[in-house]
């Protein structure tokens, strides 16, 4: 079971948010690690650039291959983690930690309404899983 | 996955929780819950266990079948003494590359050739039709399984289980690209001192009511002290770190064995199909190498455009980050005057021309036991 801690958002694309007043942090969920595997290569954009909501973001890179990162909410990045360009395996150690990508200003705080609850997104990847399963 | 087929050692790799993928027609497991990295570094630092039984086994027999196998295949197969093995190319008429292979000399005339799993039905074509009648072919892939014991614990813990026919030889004492005769876990077997991931290991033919006894005993004899199950992924950064080829990524019947850097394989004095193709490239020098690459900011990929100043140049054949090395490694075909070491050279990831540079291959080479 991946975990899925109840103080956060998530997106269907396996982003989860931790808001705090204007601003956002972002990341990728332990599930998304897990499906991953080992995350060797993290890009993400620089400080100042406009993320729009279900925009692709950056990317993560596994020993396999390259996936999108997409951004659960739009607003102005104020900062990207540079702790996880350096060690890119903080994804997989600590996805909702030290592993976290960006921190947003939001633009929007209507569009939190369109993310997913801890127990949707639970179910969400209950279903992930089964499909993945076949 | 049902139109798959399965190895006999496919329970074995549920239970232990692989991620089942298609690979050449079957559903092997590209990892293990342990992911590719910890894979990857117990075979550099211990011991991984390969279910490769996907592969193909070609028996030749009959007087004339090391000559027949010479005529085909770029290396020396006429110079092979019985116990021994060596790597080679099938090529065409045109000297491009049909599959590349280990023949092994199992007796005076009984040779067996590994072969690509994509590529059995292809090359069981292929030699068929340029083989002499004297010579027997039989394709056992079917019937046959192949388990890889790799790293540097690989011979204790083959050899705890092992009973060799001859009692004065040893798994240990067997040379690299040796091959014999054995029991292993009390099951007829052919074991050899190859492999694909540059560390010292050996490969073990069994037939497939076997191979799930063979397997488990192998796991008991080394689990212990660290030997795990090795899936696809690991096997391609081992491989790849090493610079083996992969046939279908880095060589295929486009490519020849000059620009594919496997002119050490091609033995050029003796004749073979496709030898005199081959012979003009070298001639003449080839329009463009594979190379090997260093890349800094991002991981190439196959299929990504090389560039030099801003002009494609070439293309990635594989792409990988090396565990062991701590990179980002990569081939890739270059014009021949690009592919010097040193030479600095981008690749194109996401529309981004990342900086890469050409460096001397093997990325990877173990320390002298």
């Amino acid at each position: 079971m991946s975990s899925v801690p109840d103080d956060l958002k998530y997106s269907k694309e396996h982003e989860w948010v931790r808001v705090d007043g204007e601003t956002a942090t972002v990341g990728i969920t332990a599930f998304a690690q897990e499906q991953l595997g080992d995350v060797v290569f993290v890009e993400l954009p620089e400080k100042g650039a406009r993320v729009k909501q279900h925009s692709s973001l950056g990317v993560v890179e596994s020993v396999k291959a390259a996936s999108d990162v997409y951004a659960p909410i739009s607003g102005e990045v104020l900062e990207r983690n540079v702790k996880v360009i350096e060690s890119p395996e903080l994804v997989n150690v600590q996805p909702y930690g030290d592993g976290w990508m960006i921190k947003v200003r939001l633009a929007d705080k209507g569009e939190l309404g369109a993310l997913l609850s801890p127990a949707d997104y639970r179910s969400h990847i209950g279903e992930s899983a089964a499909a993945a399963g076949d | 996955m049902s139109d798959l087929k399965q190895t006999p050692l496919h329970a074995e790799h549920v239970r232990a929780g692989g991620k089942m993928v298609e690979f050449a027609g079957y559903e092997m497991p590209i990892q293990y819950p342990t992911g590719i990295v910890a894979e990857h570094r117990a075979v550099r630092t211990n011991a991984g266990l390969f279910d490769l039984s996907h592969m193909g086994e070609f028996f030749f027999v009959g007087d004339g079948a090391g000559a027949a196998i010479d005529g085909l295949v770029s290396s020396d197969v006429a110079g092979l003494a019985v116990g021994q093995a060596r790597y080679g190319l099938l090529t065409n008429e045109r000297g491009t590359i049909v599959d590349d292979v280990i023949v092994y000399r199992l007796a005076e005339d009984e040779y067996l050739m590994v072969v690509n799993a994509a590529n059995i039905a292809k090359d069981h074509d292929h030699i068929r039709k340029h083989l002499p009648k004297g010579v027997g072919l039989d394709d056992r892939s079917a019937e046959t399984a192949l388990i890889a014991i790799q790293g540097p614990r690989a011979a204790t813990i083959l050899s705890s289980v092992t009973d060799l026919e001859e009692r004065e030889r040893s798994i240990e004492g067997l040379p690299p690209f040796g091959v014999t005769r054995a029991r292993v876990a009390n099951s007829r077997a052919i074991v050899a001192r190859t492999g694909y991931t540059g560390e010292d290991g050996f490969e073990v033919f069994v037939d497939n009511d076997r191979a799930p006894q063979v397997w488990s005993r192998l796991l008991a004899a080394g689990g212990s002290t660290g030997l795990i199950p090795i899936g696809l992924g690991a096997r391609d950064t081992l491989r790849l770190e090493a610079r083996f080829s992969l046939y279908g990524n880095d060589i295929d019947e486009t490519t020849d064995p000059i620009e594919a850097g496997l002119s050490w394989t091609t033995k050029l004095d003796k004749p073979f199909l496709g030898r005199d193709a081959i012979a003009a490239v070298k001639e003449r020098g080839p329009k463009r190498r594979i190379a090997g690459l260093e890349v800094t900011g991002g991981v190439a990929r196959h299929g990504h455009a090389v560039v030099k100043d801003g002009t494609v140049v070439g293309q990635v054949t594989s792409g990988t980050f090396g565990p062991t090395v701590q990179k980002n490694i990569a081939l890739a075909y270059v014009p021949a005057e690009l592919a010097k070491v040193g030479t600095a050279l981008a690749v194109r990831i996401r529309d981004k021309d990342i900086p890469a540079k050409v460096v001397k291959t093997p990325f990877y080479k173990r320390s002298a036991p």
